[in-house]
């Protein structure tokens, strides 16, 4: 195995360039290095003001997603030596602006979040005295998937309609409303309902798929919007049928 | 955001059972009348024949709704495929008018069709 593998850094610093650059930079080529690896040894031996997102390094926080070699994916997660012997090339994740170098601005998905009420709603809480919401392990298989998710924001980068359509709620927000929609202690359907059947809720997506492809953790966006697209269906018809039963 | 309700709900229900008759249906009957009755690996049913089984109102039931179904499947399919693909959106309306529209005049047609039988 080569000792040394070339990583193709994307650079973008607002003060000098104009658009992004490319600049390459020779790292070790370790067994258990990833490209997360590589990115900290540039930082830390070669070049001090490259700048990216990470955090955790062992796939559950979120911060370190990447485009690496035109895929979305967690840089911590994404070892050197499988793209050997290079070169590897680290662009930031598609579909964002850049803020600069690997870093991306991430309002866009911060400000949708919140409008999908990803938690736990109930019309009336029980006092703590009388203990847990218990759940039955089906119960809880009905939703588990899409607990899994880690905000890392690599579906949106895969998503190709949210790269056309910026306004469309996307899919790791999709999936997290489902995973409270899901969830037997749950009853804020109703409240998450308006959201996610609009325009630009799940039926801007059209079922490419990409999402659940891209998804580090195993959760299917593309499945929680397909299954959310039949509970909203099916709803609005029987909107349309019985008017006066609506909420 | 625009929170608007849409006929959304109503295109992708049609859509989607349109997809699914489609697929259940007509590879079975792409492989009997285009290749078992023609290659002669089943005796085909003679003319007269068919055309009792066609005047069942059944059957011009099931068959009405199998191409309305996948029309609409067409459709919907069709117009996204302009939108995002060829990226015409800013040709919204138009799209809209030539892929539902265009079910709808198939759907008249199939059902005339099948009516004058």
């Amino acid at each position: 195995m080569a000792d040394e593998i070339t990583l193709e850094v994307a650079r973008y610093r607002p003060e000098l360039e104009s658009e992004p650059v490319m600049e390459s930079f020779q790292v070790p080529l370790r067994e258990h290095w990833a490209v997360l690896d590589g990115l900290t040894y540039v930082k830390d031996q070669l070049d001090g003001t490259l700048s990216f997102r990470w955090s955790c390094r062992m796939g559950i926080c979120g911060s370190c997603g990447m485009t690496v070699n035109g895929e979305p994916q967690l840089s911590c997660a994404t070892f050197l030596t499988d793209y050997a012997p290079g070169p590897v090339r680290v662009e930031p994740l598609r579909n964002f602006p850049v803020i600069r170098d690997l870093v991306i601005d991430i309002d866009d998905f911060m400000t949708k979040l919140p409008e999908v009420k990803p938690w736990i709603i109930r019309d009336v809480h029980s006092p703590v005295e009388e203990g847990e919401y218990l759940q039955t392990p089906q119960e809880l298989d009905e939703y588990q998937q899409f607990s899994m998710c880690i905000n890392c924001m690599l579906c949106y980068s895969a998503c190709p309609v949210y790269s056309l359509e910026p306004d469309f709620i996307g899919p790791a927000a999709i999936a997290l409303a489902q995973r409270y929609n899901l969830d037997s202690r749950d009853e804020g359907a109703e409240e998450r309902r308006a959201v996610l059947s609009s325009p630009e809720g799940i039926w801007a997506c059209t079922f490419v798929g990409e999402c659940s492809a891209a998804c580090p953790k195993g959760v299917d966006p593309a499945g929680a919007i397909q299954r959310y697209k039949l509970t909203a269906a099916t709803r609005s018809i029987k909107d349309l049928l019985m008017p006066r039963s609506r909420r | 955001m625009n929170r608007r309700p849409g006929p959304e709900p109503l295109l992708w229900m049609l859509f989607s059972s349109g997809g699914m008759v489609a697929a259940l249906m007509i590879p079975i009957l792409l492989f009997l009348f285009g290749i078992a009755f023609p290659l002669g690996l089943l005796s085909p049913p003679d003319h007269s024949h068919l055309f009792a089984v066609l005047r069942n109102p059944i059957t011009r039931l099931v068959l009405f709704g199998l191409c309305a179904l996948a029309l609409f499947h067409w459709a919907h399919r069709f117009r996204f495929t302009l939108y995002d693909g060829l990226q015409l959106k800013r040709y919204g309306a138009p799209i809209v008018v030539l892929c539902y529209g265009g079910a709808v005049v198939g759907t008249v047609i199939a059902a005339v069709l099948l009516i004058r039988l």
